[in-house]
């Protein structure tokens, strides 16, 4: 009986303490007429078979390829100290730290991520994580609706179109007005942004750098919203961050971004880790667990949950949002990559990413018919056209082991011969080599 | 102890990725640039290493500690998973892979464990299709809102209020609302709802209840056959809040007794570690008539292979970036191919057997309001010595000093100095009465020496903390310490 650790001599033991003479006996609430209909499932394995199985599974998976897929979520050296850290059960097999004294080492390692994430966006306050970054755009959306009182919501085509799915359905039942301002040529339109700005505006919606790969400054456009009393949201990539001016600094009001390229693997799609931070201002808007710190009885500095006002398990159908787990130990992994790597090792894991994007500019528009989409700064990852349909082109660099890039027509009408290429600091020249010879041979 | 920012050395540098030949300045324009490195700590790999590791020893985790507590099934988790999900097939596949013609091939494998598992959970649960999509519990419920409304508009029926019972978690009306709903309250009679005061509330604007079975005091809800005809008789749904699916797997298939919408919480009933507050994963199961709204993307089974599937236009749309959190899946996956049909069932016995001889063995030094036979679960009560100055609380800080973490406390808000206790069917009957031993010890010693109880824990690295002073102070970060 796997993981049930009693015997038959205790089972009777404890039935009698009870005072049941069986196991069913402890069922009879449930009446006969609601007993399932089935429960046909396979026999339990023993530990082997289960690993033996999922071990064939895996293997029809192909991970060893060359890939230049990115489009939010992006592959990058974790040291792997990170994971052994990480694996330690105290921390795995913790609950939400509900008893603080109990849960000293989440909530510090809580603390100190909050000041970590701070410090890349050069925010005030952050909470302890969302699901993901696309959960977040959605968090901070509320966040403005309900500091604002208003109902608009101004978003850049250019911001990640699967978030702005996400969105989409999340905000469908609320009373919620979205308006999308093209994107020109795979740059934000600030002009046009700035336009769409009124006196119903709750905030402005934009990412850095954007889908596009496209890195901006956002500083006027964050200007012209809080001369309307509007609030700046900017989603953006946290290595980057690292080298980038800063959201803070441009003057936003809530940062969010999707913290997986922070040593998280891709792992087919999460567990990831939403970013969340704001101005001290908005604070009290800010949804999902904080973590503060506070002294006990004898002065000695300690953490807690705090603001818990806030949240659903007190303001049930009031609170900030329904929220309540985090995604902690993922954000534990990117703190501790962040401890890992320090400064100087983030810098150069976001340079490194963006050297190896322009050597494969460089490479892509060698090849006849390859052309930049535009000539604006990119980061990591930038746009290229092509004479034939991107997905076509995928496919046929697929068959030589090569996963090209993400081509922009699955999202963007009229951008079904772009593609949109990223690289990491795991990315080799060679790859790129490769994939510059695959597309010279696929066109 | 020092926070990792105090222990920062300027100068020193830990695990470093190769250099670029560039720099960034000589790719960007200056203005598009930040002047200075975040300020993030400059250590050595051995001061990460030591800094975590002496973090980890100030915190419970059920490695080290019985971890009763209520409404959260915090279960032993199986250490093989913990392999599976590392295994670099499963870890290094980027998740867009399997949306494109030429790579979706190198993603089967994956896809193969998403299809499978969702048939796993329509056959424990009785539903007809699930998604996989949502990330956490709560996000599983704000899904299963976001279906009931779509469900609604497409019969074209005006429906504004979602009924909660007043022993729901709070996700429960915070998710209803979140989906603009009006959340509409019933109150337990004798600790189960009944049809009387829910037929009060029941009216043809009621889109759904929202009902955890067996509920949040531990007890099965007696008169659920009743309670789906009633709201059947206004085309109102029933949402199953999943919460405590420990307590009945085989013996009670939310599909067959009419429930619409369900969530599950992998990581309780599947045992996935929940990670000091997540990751977790929130499936949501739906019966025949709502399988056309799920969130895209959905896996299909085809002749050549495993597919994604986008192309419903009746689904709600997206509700996650990708397909959930597929790692916790994957480990939930594993745990349900270890234990099998009698394994599964076996969970559910030996849950409620354990919650029932904790009950008992209780019983007679805390007040037990509901004193019957109770489901994984059971609700206990200090008024009693609240009144001489030792409440809940203190008896929760108290069976910290002992290595015990402590039950849920104050929940669910209708039952006074509320303690509810869950130990899961993973813990022996010699770990329930150490337990059991200490918790009455600490009763014995709220008459004798109440001080000592108030004053708890003792033992940890620190004392009981101020929680008013961290509210008022606000120090949220480093940075904000002293300037507040």
């Amino acid at each position: 009986m796997p993981y049930i650790p009693h015997t038959t001599d205790q089972v009777r033991r404890m039935l009698d303490v009870v005072g049941v003479d069986s196991m069913e006996a402890l069922f009879e609430n449930i009446p006969a007429s609601m007993r399932p209909k089935s429960f046909d499932l396979p026999e339990g394995l023993s530990e082997d078979a289960v690993l033996n199985k999922l071990s064939a599974i895996a293997d029809m998976n192909e991970t060893g390829k060359a890939s230049f897929l990115g489009a939010g979520f992006y592959d990058h050296f974790q040291p792997r100290a990170v994971r052994a850290l990480v694996s330690r059960s105290e921390f795995y097999t913790a609950y939400t730290p509900y008893q603080a004294e109990a849960s000293q080492g989440t909530l510090q390692a809580i603390f100190e991520f909050q000041t970590a994430i701070c410090r890349l966006f050069e925010m005030d306050c952050a909470n302890a994580s969302a699901y993901d970054g696309g959960t977040a755009i959605f968090e901070a959306c509320m966040m403005a609706i309900r500091k604002t009182k208003r109902s608009k919501i101004i978003i850049d085509e250019a911001l990640s179109p699967i978030y702005r799915r996400m969105l989409d359905t999340m905000t469908s039942s609320l009373d919620i007005e979205a308006v999308i301002v093209p994107h020109a040529n795979g740059t934000s339109d600030k002009a046009a942004l700035a336009a769409a700005i009124d006196k119903d505006t709750a905030a402005v919606v934009v990412q850095n750098p954007n889908f596009f790969g496209v890195v901006e400054d956002f500083s006027d456009l964050a200007a012209v919203a809080r001369e309307n009393k509007a609030l700046t949201i900017m989603s953006v990539y946290p290595v980057l961050a690292s080298v980038l001016k800063t959201p803070g600094s441009m003057g936003a009001d809530i940062v969010v971004g999707e913290g997986q390229s922070l040593g998280l693997p891709l792992s087919f799609g999460g567990p990831y880790l939403g970013l969340m931070t704001c101005t001290k201002a908005l604070v009290r808007q800010l949804p999902g667990r904080i973590a503060g710190r506070t002294e006990d009885k004898q002065g000695r500095t300690g953490y807690v949950l705090t603001l818990q006002a806030r949240e659903q398990h007190i303001r049930r159908a009031k609170a900030t949002s329904n929220i309540c787990s985090n995604q902690a130990l993922c954000a534990l992994m990117a703190h501790v990559q962040m401890c890992m790597l320090g400064p100087v090792g983030l810098r150069r894991q976001a340079v490194l990413s963006m050297e190896l994007a322009r050597y494969a500019q460089a490479r892509l528009t060698a090849v006849h018919g390859v052309e930049m989409l535009n000539d604006a700064p990119y980061g990591n990852e930038f746009a290229i056209t092509l004479p034939l349909p991107a997905d076509k082109v995928v496919a046929a660099l697929a068959q030589q082991g090569v996963a090209a890039g993400f081509p922009l027509g699955r999202y963007y009408k009229g951008l079904e011969n772009a593609l949109l290429v990223a690289t990491t600091d795991k990315n080799t020249a060679e790859q790129i080599d490769r994939l510059a010879a695959g597309l010279k041979e696929a066109l | 102890m020092k926070t990792v920012f105090e222990k920062s050395v300027p100068g020193r540098t830990g695990c470093l990725p190769r250099r670029p030949v560039e720099t960034a300045d000589r790719m960007l324009p200056e203005a598009l640039l930040r002047p200075e490195a975040p300020g993030l700590p400059e250590l050595s790999e051995l001061d990460v290493v030591r800094h975590f590791t002496e973090l980890s020893g100030r915190n419970f985790g059920v490695d080290s500690n019985f971890y009763p507590l209520g409404s959260c099934t915090m279960k032993y988790n199986p250490k093989f998973t913990e392999e599976v999900a590392a295994m670099a097939g499963f870890a290094g596949l980027h998740p867009i892979l399997a949306q494109l013609e030429g790579t979706r091939e190198w993603v089967q494998g994956s896809l193969k464990v998403m299809h499978e598992t969702e048939a796993l959970l329509c056959e424990i649960t009785g539903m007809s299709a699930y998604t996989l999509h949502p990330m956490a519990g709560a996000h599983g419920e704000l899904t299963g809102a976001l279906l009931i409304a779509a469900y609604h508009k497409k019969q074209g029926n005006k429906k504004t209020k979602v009924i909660c019972p007043d022993s729901a978690h709070g996700t429960n009306p915070a998710s209803a609302a979140l989906a603009g709903y009006k959340v509409v309250n019933v109150e337990s009679k004798d600790g189960v709802i009944s049809p009387e005061a829910l037929a009060e509330v029941l009216d043809d604007e009621v889109a759904a209840l929202m009902m955890t079975c067996p509920n949040t005091l531990g007890l099965f809800e007696p008169h659920l056959e009743e309670i789906v005809k009633l709201l059947r008789e206004k085309d109102a749904l029933l949402y199953y809040d999943g919460a405590n699916l420990n307590a009945i797997l085989g013996k009670l298939r939310v599909g067959d007794v009419g429930f619409d919408v369900v969530h599950l919480n992998l990581h309780k009933t599947f045992g996935t570690p929940h990670g000091g507050g997540g990751p977790g994963s929130g499936p949501v199961g739906v019966s025949e008539r709502l399988v056309d709204l799920l969130p895209i993307s959905r896996v299909v089974k085809e002749d050549d292979g495993y597919h994604l599937r986008y192309d419903y236009p009746d689904s709600i749309g997206y509700i996650a970036p990708l397909y959930g959190n597929f790692g916790v899946v994957l480990k939930a996956y594993a745990y349900m191919l270890r234990l099998g049909r009698e394994g599964l069932e076996r969970v559910s016995e030996y849950a409620v057997l354990n919650a029932n001889y904790l009950r008992k063995r209780l019983e007679g030094v805390l007040e037990i309001p509901f004193d019957r036979i109770c489901m994984h679960e059971f609700v206990a009560s200090a008024a009693s010595q609240a009144k001489n100055g030792v409440h809940a609380l203190d008896i929760a800080k108290a069976l910290l000093d002992k290595g015990h973490h402590a039950p849920t406390v104050y929940f669910p808000l209708i039952v006074k100095e509320c303690i509810m206790v869950e130990p899961t069917e993973t813990e022996s009957m010699e770990t329930l009465d150490a337990f059991a031993d200490d918790l009455i010890e600490i009763l014995t010693r709220a008459e004798s020496d109440p001080d000592s109880v108030t004053a708890a824990p003792v033992l940890l690295p620190v004392e009981r903390l101020d929680e008013t002073k961290a509210a008022r102070g606000m120090v949220l970060t480093e940075d904000l310490a002293g300037k507040a």
